[in-house]
């Protein structure tokens, strides 16, 4: 004999809101509570590292919007000098193709995601915006930092 | 030289029912309990939205309105606000003067109702001896408020919605007041105090489980809550009657929705569960409780039921609720012939047996479909 018709699927159903009635609330109230993101995430910013850079612009050549802008010069000991570095991040895709072209490691995506400017040229990144001192790099294509990061926050997780 | 009136709760003893020209006995009682009644309307509606929204919210495992004051308690009047301040857009093709007639029409009748409810012994409006009559035939006004805007909005959509909003009114309405008929038989009167009086002993949910049963389904169909809210399903209908509307037209329908959410929950909390009568507490506060209550329920089968189709409402209505609305009635009958006096206590378990396997039979002879022309 099926019950389901016969009423019980309702008080079945009933037991079930009640159930999440009394549970934990899931909700993260945004600007007050935040939760600590993947260590691999791909934050809209760049972060670059002065000291490890070659100035030898293949982060420039691999970005598929072409908003990299590097300029360089001969500087002594056979290196290059970075002049200008200047990344447009209205245009960037957060594909991460930088960071993983970089043959010295000096590029790194970052924590960043709230990112809304009033004007459009607040959003294109100096030299200074983007040292490694200033920002937190993330551990995207980068595994040998990724033990020093904080560890992901899952809403599962949450103690309350 | 003007009397006073001293609005404690021992002064609305006063207030006994006597047949008079004035309602009540004197001009302030009218006046006073008008005002109450506005208040009590407007703020109940206010404190329904806000517990609506909030455990809704609950049983999403979300938190709910908590910005506006403190834990979101002024959401709604911000909300309110907002509504006043908004621009009312006539469509092209409205009735603009039933347009603009509708909503009252929606709204009025829900006030009117409070007219014969008692918060207290005495303490009503009116004492009329037909009260729950008065109750039906004025709420049901409000359906036509429906149809006025479903009609004026010039909108299939709305036409639709007002239709689905119509069958669903006449239909649920006959089971409703069937339910409401055994109440009547076992309290012997009509008149709404009387009822609230009859149940000293027990609440009539004891001795009516059908009856309550059948209440509230066919009360939550009336004034289309959800599962029963596919007149105004926003997903299939675009919220149905009052697509067209805005501002503060708009935020009277949705007033004069909640308003009709008090009042059946109200109706409920009076006619079963003993509406003023209880222990220790103020008579108004436990009315109070008992409104809440109601209201709880009848979120909580929002929060957990989808929403029913067209016929499964019809064929809910008519050959589910129909029937049993009839056999609880000659059981109900049969039982106040046995017992003129009053109903002895072990009629409580009977009762609940008898609903019990009513719904079971229901349930096992429900089918969808019969009747269906193949086009």
């Amino acid at each position: 004999m099926k019950f389901e018709r016969y009423g019980i699927g309702i008080a079945k159903g009933l037991t079930v809101t009640m159930r999440n009635l009394l549970r934990r609330r899931i909700t993260t109230q945004y600007p007050e509570q935040r939760l600590t993101v993947s260590r691999r995430t791909r934050g809209n910013e760049l972060v670059w590292s002065k000291e490890k850079c070659t100035g030898c612009a293949t982060c420039a050549k691999t970005c598929p919007q072409g908003v990299i802008h590097i300029v360089t010069s001969p500087g002594e000991e056979n290196s290059y000098e970075v002049e200008e570095f200047e990344v447009d991040t209205g245009y960037c895709i957060s594909c991460g193709l930088c960071v993983e072209a970089c043959p010295y490691d000096a590029l790194y995506m970052s924590y960043a995601f709230e990112l809304a400017r009033y004007r459009r040229g607040e959003l294109v990144l100096s030299r200074n915006d983007m040292l490694i001192e200033n920002k937190q790099a993330s551990a995207y294509f980068r595994p040998e930092i990724s033990e020093t990061l904080p560890e992901q926050e899952l809403l599962i997780d949450r103690k309350e | 030289m003007m009397v006073v009136p001293n609005i404690t709760a021992d002064a609305f003893r006063h207030f006994a029912p006597v047949a008079s020209d004035w309602p009540g006995n004197e001009w302030w009682h009218w006046l006073v309990f008008t005002v109450i009644i506005i208040v009590f309307i407007l703020v109940m509606v206010i404190i329904f939205i806000y517990l609506e929204r909030r455990i809704i919210a609950w049983f999403a495992a979300r938190i709910g309105p908590n910005r506006t004051g403190p834990f979101g308690v002024f959401q709604n009047i911000a909300a309110a606000l907002k509504l006043l301040l908004k621009e009312g857009v006539n469509p092209t093709n409205a009735d603009i003067l039933i347009f603009w007639l509708a909503p009252i029409v929606v709204f009025a009748p829900v006030i009117a109702v409070f007219a014969v409810v008692p918060f207290q012994d005495g303490a009503l409006l009116k004492d009329l001896n037909i009260g729950i009559l008065f109750v039906i035939a004025i709420s049901s006004i409000s359906t036509i408020g429906v149809f006025m805007a479903g009609w004026s909005s010039g909108n299939k959509y709305s036409m639709l919605g007002a239709m689905r909003m119509i069958a669903a009114v006449v239909s649920y309405e006959i089971p409703v007041v069937l339910a409401l008929a055994g109440v009547v038989m076992l309290a012997g009167s009509l008149s709404l105090n009387d009822i609230v009086v009859a149940q000293e002993r027990v609440p009539f949910i004891l001795l009516q489980p059908l009856g309550f049963l059948l209440l509230f389904v066919g009360g939550c169909a009336e004034i289309n809550r959800s599962p029963f809210d596919l007149m105004e399903a926003d997903s299939e209908l675009v919220a149905g009657f009052h697509t067209e509307y805005s501002g503060i037209k708009w935020a009277m329908f949705f007033l004069g929705e909640f308003g009709e959410m008090v009042v059946m929950a109200t109706l409920i909390a009076t006619l079963f569960l003993g509406g003023w009568q209880g222990p220790g507490l103020p008579p108004w506060l436990w009315l109070l409780i008992k409104i809440f209550i109601v209201d709880f329920v009848m979120i909580w089968t929002r929060a957990t039921l989808p929403r029913v189709r067209i016929d499964q409402l019809m064929a809910l209505a008519w050959k589910f609720m129909f029937p049993l609305a009839l056999v609880n009635l000659i059981v109900t009958a049969i039982q106040v012939l046995a017992w003129p006096d009053a109903l002895p206590l072990y009629v409580i378990p009977i009762n609940w047996v008898i609903t019990v396997m009513l719904v079971l039979l229901g349930s096992k002879l429900f089918k969808l479909g019969w009747g269906r022309v193949e086009v």
